[in-house]
């Protein structure tokens, strides 16, 4: 690594030489306002609020892109950089609504912060606003275009990390939009609704659909059972909304928090984790011993299914016909749960926290709905949405007591805990296919090759002299890669692990906004959030989704065996081509 | 073709003495005289010994110092030294290099590269192939915008012929040089013109300027060295071949050498195309080349650079043009437009005009020139409104000021000139309208109050024509217009045979 001295507001520094002077400033501890600009994107320079000072230059600098250079003098405080920012900040706000106090991210909107550091005190260029236009045809997105800066984050989101590019920038100048292909509605485009264009947007344009509002209702809703279902990754997350550090596990708190809501069962979807396990693992079993295709594709991630019906129609026969552990569990409540109750499944309302948005598309899936029609699942939230709900209802989040999840559906493994991170699916499946194969313990429970954060893991264990060759994707971007590869040579695995989200479920959509003055998707935020994950899962007596004695006691009460009738009917699924506009329908598939 | 009736050719093109007189044509050279669709016409006109030339007797590198000795720069805008750009594009080591020829002519008014391309595309194809052979690379693209059909149909032929001859493909004139080129269309875009967005548009990308550093010569047309020039600029490579550096840096004044062409519009007599030596003085080029100003009107202003140039006046007519003096001057060469404006004409709408242009080809990228310009947009036409507040002129000079110096590419960082220009040369223009409400030059519509004088007859023309009824008079008395009703559509004036409608614009006090 060479270095080179440079000149900051100065002062002398010795800097790394092949950086930028945002990196730069940034290493002496000087963090130029930034809006447009996030580390894992490429960069663009459109926002123009980095801009610093450099001497010997015409004109302003935008100190995300430019590099440095021996002895640069620069210059990040002058009065014309500030007044040039306030100006450019300006310019932004008066196109943009002032309703902070009505919009769902207030306190939460980067925005909101930068014009407070910044500090804008006056205004005086204020015009005419671009038009109002809501898109909220998608049950999971909402584009509000009024709200749009164009900072392009979410464009560039869409296309570098998910490769589906969904999004685009649309006409000129001030009548500027960024909008789905042919400039229709998401719901008709083939954005995959995994919502990572939510997490990074700086404000309240692109957002999940709320309902919280019809969550308030319902719980008010004497007639009606409430049951909520708490994904592994939301309570790993939470805390984040709370000012509590990333990474601390508020499972006990959020069960409580959900009760004093006015829920009147809280059961964990890592029950139902466990479940898909014990499925899929038979399934991949079969598999292996020719009913089936292979290699088999997990099917957990909602915004991966959408993708694969959409992208890849050709592995519908690879993918597991599991339904998600969140589908599995509402079935399993409007079913067996209603049953040992008493109750018939119109009287259940299910409403499931999870760290997605595309989540909220699949419960309105109508092949996963109950026989009645209905869905199993009636309204799904964010992590996001409920931390709001836990403030708006007053409770005091960080100093409950804490309680455990209710019985029989509240008792989970730690395999189904890992189930949040990228690569938890495919460890759990070996832990238990193993075991079930060779009917011995399998002796090192931890598989390491397919933890991590990089974006396609490779491992493979011996099953009965068998080599099973398995890989993890997350991200679709880098999903699109591995299948890529293995669709050129489809013996090359034997199991492939998918998650939409970088990271998997921690790095969801429907995750924690980041705190003032971090990173929305900050990788360090989504690594602390994985740690507590394993923790959890080494901290459990029980890490194998088969010893979980509440599964062993549905199947023995309810379900039979796995791959049975009754699971055929509640707990699997299929899935069809999806023809999106842009995705043309040849002749033949008519 | 025979030599006579070459230089019969020449004689009908080049018969008006006082337009060519003072005019030197390098890139123009073959236009108006050869058969552009006939290869053997370039052919005899000289054309491809420079490549022939190059291919046999040079290196890359005495190529390029060739083109730096001649001292050209970029004749798109920014006045670009070209050897050092091409130096730096040959330098890179890569397996895959582009040359780009730049012919997405935007600016209103401007047709020097359609005239280039149309009356000479073999130029472009030899000037091309050359700086592919100093740079090393294989494949070149000339982006041309889809409005110039005929533009399109000579150099696709042009193309083809060259290939035929073997100017273009491969193993060039038994050399072990190859190279061929290609045409992409662009689609109307004014900031495609822009180096970096232009190769977006190549690439089948959205029209948007990339942040630089890199640089094209760096990274350019499919993240490979990119060696980018302005139509004009090939033009004038295979003469500098020919004639040599030497000659070509005679020609000119200071660190600009060579030519530029201007497209001479607006008011004066003659408009078209000029091309002259640099050095010649802005009161030359209009009075000397294009003849002044027409109908014993008086000059106002000249405005250059197309439409994010400045406004020059009267005291800067004895500017010489070169990239430096127009720069001070507070304008700038461009692509070479210049409108020549006269008494009649209200600074203040021009301004407007200009931006009313760049707001609505800004690319949405950035924020200084998506948001700022339209907002500047909007206090301009607040003020030619007549609704003007004290502060807008400063907070035009401030947002235009920051919009310069802040904004991601060229259309940004020269879109405020034209207001910033006007307001430095006409203040009183703009306080006038501002402080006054009225537009001394009888131009900005909502500032003009229409009146009837006592030459009316009473013949109810104005009245008939009017459209709201704002006019009343008996049949044979004086008429009068109701001022309140009026909707200042000019239609009575226009109607009325006998001068009795003054149109004037009356300070607010006075009214």
């Amino acid at each position: 690594m060479s270095t080179i001295k440079v000149f900051i507001n100065d002062k002398e520094y010795t800097v790394e030489s092949d950086i930028t002077i945002m990196q730069a400033c940034d290493a002496i501890g000087i963090k130029i306002p930034r809006l447009c600009y996030h580390p894992k994107l490429a960069i663009s320079s459109g926002c123009r609020i980095c801009i610093v000072e450099v001497e010997g230059m015409r004109n302003f600098v935008a100190s995300c892109s430019y590099p440095v250079n021996e002895g640069m003098k620069i210059h990040t405080n002058t009065d014309e950089i500030r007044k040039a920012r306030k100006d450019i900040l300006e310019l932004i706000l008066d196109n943009h609504p002032k309703d902070c106090n009505a919009c769902v991210r207030d306190e939460v909107c980067e925005l909101q912060q930068l014009a407070s550091t910044i500090g804008l005190r006056e205004r005086k260029f204020e015009g005419v606003k671009r038009e109002k236009y809501v898109d909220d045809s998608s049950p999971s997105i909402v584009n509000n275009h009024e709200k749009c800066i164009l900072c392009g984050r979410c464009v560039k989101v869409c296309a570098q990390i998910q490769n589906i590019s969904a999004i685009d920038y649309a006409n000129r100048g001030f009548n500027t939009v960024i909008v789905p292909a042919f400039n229709d509605k998401i719901a008709n485009s083939i954005c995959t609704l995994c919502g990572q264009c939510v997490n990074v947007c700086p404000t309240a344009a692109l957002t999940e659909k709320n309902y919280t509002q019809d969550v308030f209702k319902i719980l008010n809703d004497k007639t009606k059972i409430k049951v909520a279902q708490v994904a592994p990754s939301v309570r790993v997350a939470i805390g984040e909304a709370f000012g509590i550090p990333a990474g601390s596990n508020m499972e006990r708190e959020i069960a409580h928090a959900l009760k004093l809501l006015g829920f009147d069962y809280v059961f964990d979807s890592q029950f139902s984790a466990d479940l898909t396990i014990m499925e899929e693992a038979n399934e991949f079993l079969e598999r292996l011993n020719g009913k089936g295709k292979l290699p088999m594709i997990t099917s957990c991630s909602s915004g991966w299914m959408k993708a694969m019906e959409q992208f890849h129609p050709d592995l519908i026969d690879n993918v597991s016909t599991c339904k998600s552990p969140m589908s599995m569990m509402s079935s399993v409540v409007k079913s067996y749960f209603a049953d040992k109750i008493g109750k018939k499944s119109t009287d259940i309302i299910n409403v499931a926290i999870m760290c997605c948005v595309a989540k909220k598309y699949e419960a309105q899936r109508p092949e996963l709905a109950m026989e009645d029609g209905a869905h199993a699942t009636d309204y799904v939230i964010t992590t996001r949405e409920l931390a709001w709900m836990i403030k708006s209802a007053g409770i005091d989040f960080k100093n409950l007591k804490g309680q455990d999840f209710d019985a029989p559906l509240g008792l989970s493994t730690g395999a189904a805990t890992i189930f949040g991170v990228t690569g938890g699916v495919m460890e759990a499946a070996i832990r238990t296919a193993y075991e079930l194969a060779t009917n011995k313990p399998l002796e090192n429970i931890d598989i390491t090759s397919v933890r991590g954060n990089e974006g396609i893991k490779e491992g493979s264990i011996e099953i009965n002299g068998q080599e099973i060759r398995v890989a993890v994707a997350s991200g679709l971007g880098n999903a699109h890669k591995l299948l890529e590869a293995a669709k050129k040579d489809p013996n090359k695995y034997h199991f492939i692990e998918i998650m939409a989200c970088p990271g998997g479920c921690i790095g969801g959509g429907g995750q924690p906004y980041a705190g003032i003055r971090d990173l929305p998707f900050d990788p360090k935020l989504v690594n602390e959030r994985a740690k507590a994950l394993y923790k959890a899962d080494e901290l459990n007596k029980i890490r194998r989704s088969h010893e979980n004695p509440a599964i062993i006691k549905l199947y023995e009460d309810f379900l039979g065996k796995p791959l049975g009738e009754k699971s055929h009917k509640y707990l699997h699924t299929h899935y069809k081509q999806k023809f999106p506009k842009g995705i043309i329908r040849k002749s033949k598939e008519k | 073709m025979e030599k006579q009736k070459f230089t019969d050719r020449f004689s009908t093109v080049f018969a008006d003495q006082n337009f060519f007189k003072k005019q030197k044509r390098i890139a123009l050279k073959n236009c108006g005289l050869i058969d552009p669709e006939n290869i053997d016409d370039y052919i005899f006109a000289n054309g491809y010994t420079a490549l022939a030339t190059v291919l046999s007797e040079m290196t890359p590198e005495d190529v390029i110092k060739s083109v730096k000795d001649s001292g050209l720069r970029g004749r798109g805008g920014a006045g670009f030294p070209t050897g050092i750009k091409w130096e730096s594009t040959a330098k890179q080591v890569n397996d895959e290099k582009f040359v780009v020829c730049n012919a997405d002519e935007g600016d209103p008014g401007a047709f020097m590269d359609r005239s280039v391309i149309e009356g000479d595309p073999h130029a472009i194809v030899e000037g091309m192939a050359i700086g592919a052979y100093a740079i090393g690379a294989k494949k070149g693209v000339v982006y041309l915008r889809a409005e110039y059909p005929l533009a399109i149909k000579r150099l696709q032929k042009a193309i083809e012929d060259a290939r035929k001859a073997n100017f273009l493909g491969k193993n060039i004139l038994g050399s072990s040089f190859s190279f061929d080129m290609e045409i992409r269309l662009g689609a109307g875009a004014f900031v495609c013109g822009e180096e970096t967005a232009l190769m977006n548009s190549i690439e089948g990308k959205r029209g948007m300027p990339r942040t630089r550093p890199p640089f094209p010569s760096v990274s350019g047309l499919f993240d490979k060295p990119t060696l980018l020039n302005n139509v004009e600029t090939w033009a004038n490579i295979s003469s500098i071949i020919v004639n040599g550096a030497e000659w070509f840096s005679s020609i000119g004044v200071g660190k600009s050498k060579g030519t530029k062409v201007f497209a001479l519009a607006g008011k004066i007599t003659n408009t078209g195309l000029a091309e002259i030596p640099m050095g010649m003085t802005l009161r030359e080029i209009i009075y000397d080349v294009g003849g002044g100003i027409p109908n014993g009107k008086k000059f106002k202003a000249v405005q250059t650079g197309g439409p994010s140039g400045g406004c020059l006046t009267e005291s800067m007519l004895d500017t010489t043009i070169d990239y430096e003096s127009l720069t001070k001057a507070g304008s700038i060469m461009g692509s070479g437009g210049m409108i020549v404006i006269d008494e009649d004409a209200c600074m203040v709408n021009i301004a407007k005009f200009f931006l009313e242009f760049t707001q609505s080809e800004s690319c949405g990228k950035c924020v200084p020139c998506r948001e700022g310009i339209k907002r500047m947009l909007e206090i301009l036409t607040r003020i030619t409104d007549g609704e003007g507040q004290t502060g807008d002129i400063e907070k035009l000079e401030e947002l235009g000021n920051m919009i310069k110096k802040a904004s991601l590419c060229g259309l940004g960082q020269s879109a405020p000139n034209p207001v910033l220009s006007t307001i430095k040369n006409f203040r009183e223009e703009y306080e006038d309208h501002v402080n006054n409400k009225r537009c001394k030059c009888v131009v900005c519509e909502k500032l003009i109050t229409y009146t009837i004088n006592d030459k009316c007859i009473g013949c109810s023309a104005c009245r008939r024509s009017c459209p709201v009824g704002a006019i009343a008079g008996l049949p044979k008395e004086k008429h009068t217009i109701h001022e309140d009703l009026c909707i200042k559509c000019g239609k009575c004036f226009r109607s009325c045979k006998f001068h009795a409608i003054d149109k004037t614009s009356i300070a607010k006090e006075q009214k």
